[in-house]
C-alpha cells in the first residue's frame, strides 16, 4: 500500500479486496466478548478532527483501541487552532511527537495531501472537504458485498447533494473500479460540473434513477455548507427527491437503503424508509469499525516491512 | 558627461519602427541616439559588443505586477521586484494599488517613486486605485493620482461591482485619458471558488469559478466603454467566453484593449491534480482554465485580438503558500520566467514571430498607456533588453530575484533568456555576471 490513505485512487483494485476481506476477520474480533487484540500496540495515533463529527471519530477511536494502538483526539475546539496557528504548523508539532498516523478530518479539500508533504507519519484521510472519505466508501462497499455477495454489475443509485458530498466522490471512484453501474441523481444546482466524465449516468428524475436499482444511497442535505438557493425549500426538496416508499417499491425488489449519516428524517429520506426493512444504514456504522480497523492495520503492517 | 553606449551587432528587432535586422544602436546618455550599420566609434564611446544571434529589442514593459510595498515588504519591495522585473528584460513595470495602505492617494504613489528612485533598477508607474480604500464605493482622488505619476487606475482583485462606479470611473478617467483597467470577476458567480469550474476541480473537491464569471464583466465594462467613451484595458483575461466579449467589442469600436499572462496560455487546470495533488503554485486568479480556453487564448494572440502580455506578478511568502488549497493566497511570480515561457511556446510554438513577441511585451503596452519605451526610435528613451533567443534554460526558483519562489513553472525548461537589460542607457543587469 501507499504511505497514506487520501484518496480511494491510492488502492489498487486487489488492496480494495484486500481490505474488504480483512474487514472480515477484524469484525470477528468485535464480537468475542474480548474485544481487544494487540496488533497495534505501541503505535500512537492521533486523531486531528477540525469539524465536528461523531460518527466517524467514534468510529476510528473504537477501532485504534480495539487494535490497542495508544489514540489521541485533538478536536478543534480545544486546539490552538483558535490561537490562529496553520494547519502546517500544527501538522510539524504533532509530527515532532512521532506518532506513526494521523486520522485527519478537516473543511479544505486536499488537507491531507498537505499533510503528507509535511509529515512522515501515515495519513488517513477521515474527510477532507468536498473531495473525498475514503474509509466511508470502503464501508459502504462491504455492506454492499455483504448484501449482494458482489459489486459488479450491481446497479448503485446515489441520491442527493452531489455537488458538497466527500461521500459521492470516494464511492464513485470505488464503485466504477469494481465494476457497478453508477447512477447519481440530484436537482442540477447540486450536480457538480463533468461529473459524467467519471464514467456515472446522471439523471435529475428520481424515478428514472431508482429504476430497477441495487442499491440506493441517500446522501445528507448539507445545509451547513449551503451558501446559496440551491433548491426552494426542504419541503420541496422532500417531494422532489426524496425516498419514499413509492419511490422505493420501483426498485428490484431485494434493493438495499444506505445513508453516510447524520440523516435528515422528512428531507431526503422518509422514516418509514429509513427504519424500514431494506435499510441497512445501521449495519454501516457497525461495518465502520471493522472497515477502520482493516485500513489501520492494513497501513501499520506496511511500516513494519518498510523498516 | 554623458556617456555614450555603443550595442554593437545582434538583430535588432524594433516593432515601433518596423526593423528586423543587424544594426548597430548608438546610445548617448539616456537616450537612443541612432540605429544603423556599422556606426562609427568616437573615442570615448563604450562599445558593448553584441554576439551574433543575440536580440537587441526595446525593453519589455509589463502592465500588471505587484510590488507589495508598502505594507508586505515580507513578499516583495520595490526594490527587489525591479530587481526581478530587470533580470526578466523588463525595464518598466505598472505596479498594482493593492497595497497596504492602498494606492488611492497621492502619497501613496510618491512613496512608491520615491522607492523606485531609490532602487534605481526598471522604471516603475504605480497604477491608482479606481475607489477609496478599493471598497467600490466613492473614487479615489483620480486627478491627484494621476498628478502623482500613475498612469491608469484598477481595484485589481476587486473588480468594480456595480456598473453604475463603473460608468463614473470611465467618464472621471476619460478626462485625463488614462485607461481603467479591469480584473473581470462578476463576485456572486465567482462565489468562493477556487479553481476553474469543470471536471478537474469536481474531482478534487474544489469550489469552481465558471469562465462566464469574467465575460460577463467584461461585456458590461465594454458596453460601458462604448457609453462613455472612457478606455478599459481587460487585465489577465482566463476564459474563451471573454475573448468573444473583446472581439465583440473591438468590432464596434469599443476602447478596449487586453492582456494576457503566459501561465494562461501555457498551463491548463489539469495542474491541479498532477504532478503534485493541491499545487498551492497553481492557484491564481483567474484560475488556470481548460485545452479550448488555451487554444483560444494563443489564437487570439496571433490573430492580435489580445494586445499585451503581461506577468500578473504575484509574490507570497512560502508558508502563505503552505495550506490546503482553499486556504492559501491566490497568485504566482512571473517576471522572471514571462519572456521564456512566452518565446517557448509562442515563437518556437509557432504561434507569434519574435517581433510579434516583442511587439505585445514591449510596443503595444507602451503605447496603450502611453509609457516613455517601447521604441529604438532616436531620441526615445534608452530602455533596451538584450535576449538570447537560443539559451536553454531550466526554471530555478532558488535563484530567483524575486523575495518569492511561488511559481509553477519551476524545473521547467525553456528556451530563450533576456541577458542584458539598460534602462536610461545604464546597465541595470548582466546575466552573463
Amino acid at each position: 500500500m501507499k504511505k497514506d490513505l487520501l484518496s480511494i485512487d491510492d488502492l489498487s483494485g486487489d488492496e480494495i479486496h484486500l481490505v474488504l476481506d480483512t474487514t472480515e476477520a477484524m469484525r470477528e474480533i468485535g464480537r468475542r466478548p474480548i474485544k481487544k487484540v494487540p496488533t497495534l500496540r505501541g503505535k500512537t495515533i492521533v486523531n486531528l478532527f477540525y469539524e465536528p463529527s461523531t460518527r466517524t471519530r467514534t468510529s476510528f477511536e473504537i477501532a485504534e483501541k480495539r487494535l490497542s494502538a495508544d489514540t489521541l483526539n485533538i478536536a478543534v475546539a480545544t486546539s490552538s487552532v483558535l490561537k490562529g496557528e496553520t494547519l502546517a504548523d500544527t501538522a510539524m508539532n504533532i509530527e515532532a511527537m512521532a506518532p506513526d498516523m494521523i486520522v485527519l478530518r478537516h473543511a479544505s479539500s486536499g488537507a491531507g495531501h498537505l499533510l503528507s508533504r509535511i509529515c512522515k507519519s501515515r495519513i488517513i484521510n477521515a474527510g477532507d472537504g468536498m473531495h473525498e472519505h475514503p474509509t466511508q466508501a470502503l464501508l459502504d462497499a462491504f455492506t454492499i458485498r455483504e448484501h449482494k455477495k458482489r459489486i459488479e454489475g450491481l446497479k448503485v443509485v446515489i441520491v442527493g447533494d452531489l455537488l458538497h458530498s466527500r461521500v459521492l466522490r470516494s464511492n464513485v471512484l470505488l464503485l466504477t473500479s469494481l465494476g457497478a453501474e453508477v447512477w447519481v441523481c440530484g436537482p442540477p444546482t447540486l450536480v457538480p460540473a463533468g461529473i459524467a466524465q467519471s464514467g456515472v449516468k446522471v439523471s435529475t428524475s428520481i424515478d428514472e434513477a431508482v429504476a430497477d436499482a441495487d442499491v440506493i444511497m441517500m446522501l445528507r442535505i448539507q445545509q451547513e455548507r449551503m451558501q446559496g438557493a440551491f433548491f426552494p425549500s426542504l419541503r420541496e426538496y422532500f417531494t422532489t427527491f426524496g425516498m419514499t416508499a413509492e419511490r422505493v417499491a420501483r426498485a428490484k425488489p431485494d434493493v438495499i437503503i444506505m445513508h453516510p449519516g447524520p440523516m435528515n428524517r422528512g428531507v431526503e429520506i422518509a422514516s418509514e424508509v429509513a427504519d424500514g426493512p431494506y435499510s441497512v444504514i445501521l449495519e454501516q456504522v457497525a461495518n465502520g469499525v471493522a472497515v477502520r480497523m482493516a485500513v489501520l492495520y492494513m497501513l501499520a503492517g506496511e511500516s513494519e516491512t518498510e523498516n | 558627461m554623458k556617456t555614450k553606449t555603443l550595442l554593437k551587432g545582434g538583430r535588432v528587432v524594433d516593432p515601433a519602427n518596423g526593423r528586423d535586422g543587424a544594426f548597430d544602436v548608438l546610445i548617448d546618455g539616456d537616450r537612443i541616439a541612432r540605429v544603423g550599420r556599422d556606426l562609427p566609434v568616437d573615442a570615448g564611446t563604450k562599445v558593448v559588443e553584441i554576439p551574433s544571434g543575440l536580440v537587441v529589442c526595446p525593453g519589455l514593459i509589463d502592465m500588471h505586477v505587484h510590488l507589495r510595498e508598502p505594507g508586505q515588504e515580507h513578499k516583495e519591495t520595490v526594490a527587489t521586484g525591479t530587481a526581478s522585473a530587470v533580470a526578466g528584460g523588463f525595464t518598466a513595470v505598472a505596479c498594482m494599488p493593492n497595497t497596504n495602505p492602498v494606492n488611492d492617494n497621492a502619497g501613496v504613489t510618491e512613496y512608491i517613486l520615491k522607492k523606485a528612485a531609490e532602487a534605481n533598477l526598471a522604471r516603475v508607474y504605480p497604477i491608482g486605485a479606481v475607489s477609496r480604500g478599493q471598497k467600490g464605493e466613492q473614487l479615489a482622488d483620480i486627478a491627484e493620482l494621476k498628478r502623482a505619476g500613475c498612469v491608469a487606475i484598477t481595484d485589481d482583485g476587486r473588480p468594480v461591482a456595480t456598473a453604475l462606479l463603473m460608468r463614473r470611473a470611465l467618464e472621471y478617467a476619460s478626462m485625463f485619458d488614462i485607461p481603467v483597467i479591469e480584473h473581470c470577476e462578476e463576485q456572486t458567480l465567482k462565489g468562493d471558488g477556487v479553481a476553474h469550474e469543470g471536471f478537474q476541480a469536481s474531482s478534487l473537491g474544489l469550489r469552481g469559478i465558471p469562465g462566464e464569471a469574467e465575460s460577463i464583466m467584461a461585456l458590461r465594462d465594454i458596453s460601458l466603454s462604448s457609453l462613455t467613451g472612457g478606455a478599459v484595458h481587460i487585465a489577465h483575461m482566463s476564459a474563451r467566453q471573454t475573448l468573444e466579449a473583446v472581439r465583440f467589442g473591438k468590432s464596434k469600436g469599443a476602447r478596449v484593449t487586453c492582456e494576457v499572462t503566459p501561465h494562461h496560455f501555457v498551463l491548463t487546470d489539469e495542474m491541479l491534480g498532477a504532478p503534485i495533488p493541491y499545487n498551492t503554485n497553481v492557484k491564481m486568479n483567474p484560475p488556470l482554465r481548460e485545452a479550448a480556453d488555451v487554444a483560444a487564448l494563443r489564437q487570439a494572440l496571433k490573430e492580435g485580438v489580445i494586445d499585451c502580455i503581461a506577468s500578473d506578478h504575484a509574490p507570497h511568502a512560502y508558508d502563505e503558500k503552505e495550506a490546503a488549497f482553499d486556504d492559501a493566497p491566490f497568485g504566482i511570480v512571473g517576471l522572471e520566467t514571462a519572456f521564456g515561457v512566452a518565446h517557448t511556446e509562442l515563437v518556437q510554438g509557432g504561434v507569434l514571430t519574435l517581433p510579434e513577441l516583442v511587439a505585445r511585451m514591449s510596443t503595444l503596452p507602451a503605447r496603450v498607456f502611453g509609457l516613455a519605451g517601447g521604441t529604438l526610435q532616436p531620441g526615445a528613451v534608452a530602455d533596451v533588453c538584450v535576449l538570447d533567443p537560443r539559451q536553454q534554460w531550466t526554471v530555478d526558483p532558488a535563484r530567483f530575484f524575486t523575495k518569492c519562489r511561488n511559481t509553477p513553472f519551476a524545473g521547467r525548461e525553456l528556451v530563450g533568456r533576456p541577458t542584458l537589460t539598460l534602462v536610461a542607457g545604464k546597465i541595470v543587469h548582466d546575466g552573463a555576471m
